[in-house]
């Protein structure tokens, strides 16, 4: 089909802000009489707090007030996990206190450093299965898990099961949950080739750039906020509720977020942002807080770990029959998110499994937030199944890249333990783009040639989200100026989904694109509700919204032409900003005509009535306020059948040095199958950051906490090592299948989280690939785990504990 | 912890390591943990070292009344109001507070602002001509979409600058060698240097 914007490079706004500078992050504002705010923070993994002696501090010249638990959870912390505001009851070092406001930083944090807090120290534990020791620690007061809508529980295995698992069995302790379908039996029965093995994912932050710092202050009874989140609208509808404010006296300001990768999406990864807030209240100045490294690493998130066993079986033609997942999650001191289970999904999705079995028990440590990060769970299982899909290659005499095609999804396929259809898959289609432009054919020759110490490896790897949501809503705005007016509550994260979506609403329009503006940036610019943009879903979730309400606007066009000139709405088309009879173009009204007009007219063609009934509580607050103020075309979405998935293909050749056990990448592709492509330049983002973060999930990234006094020694960018520019190719190659999806309007789906599993599974079977099919069964795979497998120590896995020291 | 005393010496191109070393043989310490923002402090005499000072930056004199242990970044954000110096580690691992010192990138974050009395310091907007035009650099992250969150863009747009100014017509390796300083979290980098190279052609 032949689009106007759709498909089309452009130039998003607020592009020439992020290279000039001009742009403004939440700490780069100021107000006046702004005072500044310092955390006093837990300095041990777990905790009690029994007195905080505040005397000296808060009797210094210049500080203003102090905030505590007591002051934000009046009646009590909330008895759940889940970060807080500020807590009495840390469970991971780092963890916020309370806080001090004063007119300097300075003075603010030489106050802090005269508070005296007596902590009750309690025991701590830093991995899941020593928690579920007999008599392991428990990581949060009252147990070592938490069950949804029953609170706090010990889970405890025997001795002898908690060793059986570390010595490479399957778990034979009850899972806290279990989802299964097919015969699983009969899939192993029918398989000629059965890995059976453990493997663990080390947890990581996710290292936002932009610490999360914010500003708070409080004019005419309402609060002005000034953060960063991944998400517009849906992050201040959530963190309305944090603070306590009513949805309507919020204005929360947010024209750029510096990093977000899954954790600053919804208000529950960001309680932090009520302490300004709150103490602005208190004080009645403008608030700033500034968060160190160190801070956003305790609450900036990170990845859940996972140790776990797995069972996959394979027939003789390839095919994958069965395949026996068990899962210990690392829920961290804070709980964490459902990866495991999404680990099952994602094979079930990408490999087709005749039966699948997931078993999951999620575990509290006293380390970092945990909570959804690029491919929660989907990315982790990533790198662990790949290689099994090659070395049963290997064995079955069939080619890793017919492994991949004979087990892969296709359109009328299903999906996942609940068997979800798809909307639609074009697979095979990616495979095959992928296979060509990296030459993978041709390239197998090179396959394990030696060069003295190094060794050539190749991997292929497969990644999946799935990836669109519905039922969100849409406003689009005209004045007598003609002007397209976006409200655009999706987020400025970086991915210009903001943008992208809005074409959607151009491309009905016919607009011309410089005569579209987004409003955005900030809520009293009275924005639409929309999902928070986390999941890959924005692309798919939010072209159907602002479609919706152009489509609304279009058929508001044609009714007022119709009224006017003649004739029925049917009788009347659009083009070059004007709406014009069908059967003579020159009788017709300019887009501003109509708009004029529309405003004469009022009621439903400017909002005041005749509104969606489903419309959200947040969009009913903008529409109130926008209505009668210009043209609107408002729309609600219905909720959309099937999963839309997101998908990627990548293909790596390595040369691994076994001398030294790192490894060059030669060459990388990264490629995308979702949908209609909206933005190629946004698209070829995407894919190679998804494929830089690929590298750091297979090769680097990993938490480390001493298992003395549970202090974390990774919260710096080159101890939690972050892929640099040299860590990644000098080169990476992007493709795409473009093909549309039928459940979205252009045919658009999305991609940012399967960019990075598809380049970690592809790596991690490069590396297996280069030592002549060793499986690991870990992320990250670092040198001196390579080093020790060639060197034959028996260190070559690591054991399964995902937080400590290795070795 | 703080210091309220001690002369700076350091010179504009040193290491973390000098930097660090500089700091304490001076008496002060410069931590992540909260005594840096000490550096934007306003209050107090500080005995013997002159508060007052006069740095070049963007090409014009600015008077700037800085701490002894105050960081070129907590000036040039907190005190010149030059925000586009993003601070992302403060501690020399991410280099987001990149600018330019006589032509070299120097990561602001670590470098003492009593240092840089006598450097040429260049931020990233000092970039744009007279007339509001991009800087060839910028122009080109712009085309080729460089940037993603964007918060790491300025400092890369600096080690870009710094770059082509000291080899006009570098390699995508040379340029690669030479922007390894500055991390990008959303993984950027191939679009950047695509943007350097870019770059190059626009500056011809």
């Amino acid at each position: 089909m032949a689009y106007m914007h759709i498909g089309k490079d452009f130039t998003p706004p607020d592009v020439p802000g992020k290279v000039t500078g001009r742009i403004k992050y939440a700490e780069d504002y100021t107000r006046e009489g702004m005072v500044y705010a310092r955390l006093l923070t837990s300095p041990i993994p777990h905790a009690r707090v029994v007195d905080i002696d505040a005397s000296e501090a808060l009797a210094m010249e210049g500080v203003l007030g102090m905030l505590t638990a007591d002051d934000v959870y009046p009646d009590g912390e909330p008895q759940s996990t889940g970060l807080k505001m500020l807590t009495n009851e840390p469970t991971l070092v780092g963890e916020p206190i309370l806080a001090v406001a004063a007119v300097d930083e300075k003075t603010a944090e030489t106050a802090i450093s005269k508070i005296s807090v007596t902590f009750e120290r309690l025991p701590f534990v830093l991995d899941p299965l020593d928690s579920l020791q007999p008599g392991g620690a428990d990581a949060y007061n009252g147990g070592n898990t938490f069950v949804f809508r029953q609170g706090f529980a010990v889970e405890k295995w025997s001795a002898d099961q908690v060793a059986s698992f570390r010595a490479g069995n399957e778990p034979t302790a009850e899972p806290q949950q279990t989802v299964a379908y097919g015969d699983l039996e009969a899939g192993f029965g029918e398989s000629s080739y059965v890995y059976e093995g453990t493997f663990t994912n080390a947890g990581y932050p996710h290292h936002s750039m932009e610490p999360r710092s914010a500003l708070a202050y409080w004019e005419d009874g309402k609060l002005y906020l000034h953060g960063g989140s991944q998400s517009l609208t849906a992050f201040a509808d959530g963190i309305a509720g944090v603070i306590g404010v009513p949805k309507e006296d919020l204005v929360f300001v947010n024209a750029a977020t510096g990093g977000g990768f899954g954790q600053r999406a919804r208000a529950g990864s960001i309680p932090v942002y009520g302490v300004p807030a709150k103490l602005s209240q208190k004080i009645n100045r403008p608030v700033m807080m500034r968060v160190t490294r160190e801070e956003e690493f305790t609450i900036g998130g990170a990845r859940q770990g996972l140790t776990g066993w797995i069972k996959v079986g394979f027939k003789p033609d390839g095919v994958m029959a069965a395949c026996d997942l068990w899962i210990v999650s690392d829920n961290g001191g804070k709980g964490g998110g459902a990866d495991a289970y999404s680990a099952a999904d994602c094979i079930s999705v990408l490999y087709q499994a005749d039966a699948v079995r997931f078993r999951g028990t999620a575990i509290g440590t006293n380390t970092a937030h945990r909570g959804a990060q690029r491919g929660p769970g989907q990315n982790q299982i990533a790198p662990i199944i790949s290689p099994i899909l090659d070395v049963a290659a290997d064995e079955l005499g069939i080619s890793r890249f017919d492994m991949r095609k004979i087990n892969t999804p296709m359109t009328g396929d299903v999906g996942g333990p609940q068997r979800t259809p798809f909307t639609s898959a074009y697979m095979p289609e990616a495979l095959e783009l992928a296979a060509e432009q990296f030459g993978w054919d041709e390239r197998q020759s090179r396959r394990r040639q030696t060069n003295g110490s190094k060794v050539i490896g190749l991997g292929i790897g497969q990644g999946y989200h799935n990836a669109g949501r519905s039922g969100m809503d849409g406003i689009v705005m005209m004045g007598p100026d003609g002007r397209l007016k976006i409200h655009n509550g999706v987020g400025n994260l970086g991915t210009y989904s903001y943008a992208s979506t809005s074409r959607a609403a151009a491309e009905v329009l016919k607009m011309p694109w410089e005569r579209v503006d987004i409003i955005t940036g900030r809520t009293d610019l009275h924005l639409p509700i929309t999902s928070p943009q986390d999941g890959s879903n924005s692309i798919f979730t939010n072209t159907r919204a602002f479609y919706g309400a152009a489509q609304d606007m279009l058929a508001k066009i044609k009714e007022i032409a119709a009224n006017d000139l003649g004739g029925t709405a049917d009788e009347y088309d659009i083009s070059n900003e004007r709406v014009h009879q069908i059967a003579d173009e020159s009788v017709g009204m300019t887009f501003a005509e109509v708009a004029s007009r529309a405003i004469q007219l009022g009621g439903k063609y400017t909002g005041s009535a005749d509104l969606p009934e489903e419309l959200a509580e947040w969009t009913q607050i903008s529409v109130s306020r926008l209505a009668g103020t210009g043209f609107m075309g408002v729309f609600h979405d219905s909720i959309h059948e099937g999963n839309p998935p997101g998908f990627t293909v990548s293909c790596i050749e390595i040369e691994l040095d076994k001398e030294t056990g790192k490894y060059e990448i030669l060459d990388l592709i990264n490629v995308a199958e979702s949908g209609t492509i909206m933005h190629p330049k946004g698209m070829e983002n995407q894919l190679v950051g998804g494929a830089v973060w690929g590298i750091g999930l297979s090769g680097y990234e990993r938490h480390l906490y001493d298992p003395q006094n549970g202090m974390p020694a990774s919260t710096g960018y080159w101890q939690s090592k972050v892929p640099t520019y040299l860590d990644t190719p000098v080169k990476i190659g992007t493709g795409w299948v473009d093909l549309p999806d039928p459940e979205n309007p252009v045919g658009a789906r999305g991609v940012g989280e399967p960019a990075q599993g598809s380049v970690s599974a592809a790596l991690t079977a490069a590396i297996t690939d280069a030592l002549d099919g060793h499986i690991f069964g870990a992320s990250p795979i670092t040198a001196d785990m390579i080093i020790n497998h060639v060197a034959g120590t028996s260190e070559d896995s690591v054991p399964l504990a995902q937080n400590n020291f290795r070795g | 912890m703080l210091n309220e005393g001690g002369k700076q010496h350091v010179n504009p191109k040193l290491t973390r390591r000098r930097f660090i070393k500089g700091v304490i043989a001076s008496g002060a310490a410069a931590t992540t943990t909260g005594a840096w923002y000490s550096a934007t402090g306003q209050d107090r005499p500080s005995g013997f070292v002159e508060r007052l000072i006069r740095l070049n930056v963007n090409g014009q004199t600015r008077s700037v009344d800085v701490e002894p242990q105050e960081t070129l970044a907590s000036t040039l954000r907190y005190k010149l109001g030059l925000t586009g110096t993003k601070l992302g580690c403060n501690r020399g691992e991410c280099g987001a507070c990149t600018v330019l010192v006589d032509d070299t990138p120097t990561y602001a974050c670590s470098v003492l602002t009593h240092s840089m009395k006598s450097g040429r310091i260049e931020t990233v907007e000092g970039l744009e001509s007279a007339n509001g035009d991009l800087h060839p650099v910028q122009q080109a992250f712009v085309e080729e979409l460089s940037p993603q969150c964007g918060y790491c863009t300025p400092g890369q747009v600096m080690s870009a600058v710094g770059l082509l100014r000291a080899n006009p017509n570098p390699t995508r390796e040379e340029a690669r060698l030479a922007m390894a300083g500055n991390i990008c979290r959303c993984g950027s980098y191939d679009s950047y240097l695509d943007g350097v190279m870019r770059a190059t052609e626009l500056i011809g």
